[in-house]
């Protein structure tokens, strides 16, 4: 296999863009990324997006973007994992890379979902777990988080307060980031005093509804170092995926995410790293809980030592290791398809040393890990400077 | 959408219908078609056990369209006798009374009114049994 390199970002302003078109969102964006990585013509492209055609009519997205690309006759193609499908998309260019079938690739993601109503996107959304078996039955996304949270507070004793720590201290990061949806700061009583979705959730434990693209450039190193001006190579070192049964009744426990400590065992494999070797992280908080719930899957805690961890401040900038810099999706926004890509993006700034007022100091080594439905697929990427 | 859909799976949710690998023991509701390490079974037509405790619940605030009339409601997992989990609606009890692991029964009742099948669907709720 080869060895592939990150040589482009592009992200721009996410939030409620009525102005803004699916396609002008993600050709904005790609283009963005483009231009970073001082190219003109790609070899390929995946376009990670959950549900076009529930939010907007549109199917076969990958041959329309790449049209309005101006990238005529390339492959290109949508990718789906729910949630995930932007991981799946960096992912897939991964692959196509290091077997040497392609030197250039855009991973993209993109989900324009306020085109719909709330109870459109809350539906939209729902089909990512179990329709005939759990969202029958009158279950919905922040309910199902729910179910999680109360099991994880039954057997390890987790706070509502912790859970409200992940929202502080994600809105803080995202407060430094002017491409964030949501950059303000809340307080834990903000967040405990906020509307109840489903108990114990409020609104300010879930992440919005969001339109955005986020698009990356990946290229075989060999191609990479070419083209290379000022930027730091950012590698791919390491990429783990997995799956779990998408009903959370089919699972043996619902106080872990099975897939996610796969996925991340498997890329601490590929790499040789380990969770103490990781400088920087992005994960997907989805809902409070699930950051807790990462952190302990990916080893950077105990088993159901999450929240604690959180609430001692282990995870902010300064930390010992500070989770989602960017704001994660709680405050940057969730437009789920392109959550993936905007990930990589964080941590690729991050090593590059362009974090800004979110720098993590000396930052070599970072992890991604986004997840679908309530996750029973995960993708975890680990990152390192060149 | 057509009425097919919810007819298909009559025998779930009236008459809690599972399957039994007579191979391993294991229990599969709804329905598997190989087992859950990828092989062929003999399998056999099981019923559930109407009983069971909580094992998680949640108070749905903000319900889909569909339930818009009935929330606040609670979707909960129920852990049957048999050690089989399914999620369902609970009805028919106290504020107070609701916890993990209560005792609850499963009864046949209305879950969705003109939903986007646009018909009646029945299927299995939880109510207290103790």
């Amino acid at each position: 296999m080869r060895d592939v390199a990150i040589i482009g970002v592009g992200m721009t302003k996410w939030g409620e863009i009525w102005e803004k078109s699916l396609r002008q969102m993600f050709v904005e964006t790609a283009y963005e990324a483009i231009a970073d990585a001082g190219i003109e013509k790609l070899d390929g492209m995946y376009v990670g997006s959950m549900s076009p055609g529930l939010f907007v009519g549109q199917e076969h997205i990958g041959a329309l973007l790449a049209d309005y690309l101006g990238q005529k006759n390339i492959p290109a193609g949508r990718v789906e994992s729910a949630c995930a499908s932007g991981g799946l998309a960096v992912k897939c260019a991964f692959m196509d890379i290091a077997c040497g079938n392609s030197n250039i690739i855009l991973a993209g993601g993109v989900e324009k979902m306020t085109d719909v109503s709330g109870d459109g996107a809350t539906y939209a959304l729902a089909t990512a777990a179990d329709q005939e078996y759990e969202v029958f039955h009158g279950a919905t996304f922040p309910g199902l988080y729910a179910m999680m949270a109360r099991r994880h507070m039954h057997e390890f004793g987790t706070t509502r307060r912790q859970l409200s720590s992940v929202a502080v201290k994600n809105h803080e990061n995202g407060s430094k980031n002017p491409l964030a949806q949501y950059p303000f700061k809340v307080t834990h009583e903000g967040v405990e005093n906020s509307v109840m979705v489903a108990d114990p959730l409020t609104i300010l434990d879930c992440s919005p509804i969001t339109d955005g693209a986020a698009a990356v450039i990946l290229a075989d190193l060999e191609t990479a170092k070419k083209l290379a001006k000022n930027n730091p190579l950012v590698k791919i070192i390491g990429i783990g995926h997995a799956t779990d049964s998408i009903a959370l009744h089919d699972r043996p426990s619902l106080s872990g995410l099975e897939a996610t400590k796969v996925a991340g065992e498997r890329a601490y494999k590929m790499s040789g790293k380990t969770p103490g070797d990781v400088n920087v992280a992005e994960f997907h908080d989805c809902f409070t809980i699930a950051e807790i719930m990462v952190l302990e899957e990916l080893g950077f805690c105990e088993k159901g030592k999450g929240g604690e961890f959180t609430e001692a401040c282990n995870t902010h900038i300064g930390g010992k290791i500070p989770v989602n810099t960017s704001g994660g999706l709680k405050s940057k926004g969730h437009p789920v398809g392109a959550t993936g890509v905007a990930q990589v993006i964080e941590i690729t700034k991050q090593l590059r040393g362009d974090g800004g007022e979110r720098q993590v100091e000396g930052a070599k080594i970072g992890l991604t890990q986004n997840m679908g439905g309530t996750g029973a697929s995960s993708i975890v990427h680990i990152m390192e400077v060149v | 959408m057509f009425p097919a859909r919810i007819w298909r799976e009559f025998p779930q949710r009236y008459r809690l219908e599972a399957v039994k690998n007579k191979d391993t023991g294991e229990v599969y509701f709804p329905p598997r078609y190989v087992s859950k390490d990828g092989k062929k079974f003999n399998g056999e037509k099981y019923i559930l056990p109407d009983e069971g405790k909580i094992f998680t619940y949640t108070v749905i605030e903000v319900p889909p369209s569909q339930f818009k009339d009935e929330a606040p409601y609670v979707v909960c997992i129920v852990e049957l006798t048999d050690g089989t989990k399914l999620t369902c609606q609970i009805t028919d009890f106290d504020k107070d009374w609701l916890d993990i692991g209560k005792k609850v029964r499963l009864e046949f009742r209305r879950v969705q009114t003109d939903a986007h099948h646009g018909v009646l669907s029945y299927g299995y709720k939880a109510v207290p049994a103790e």
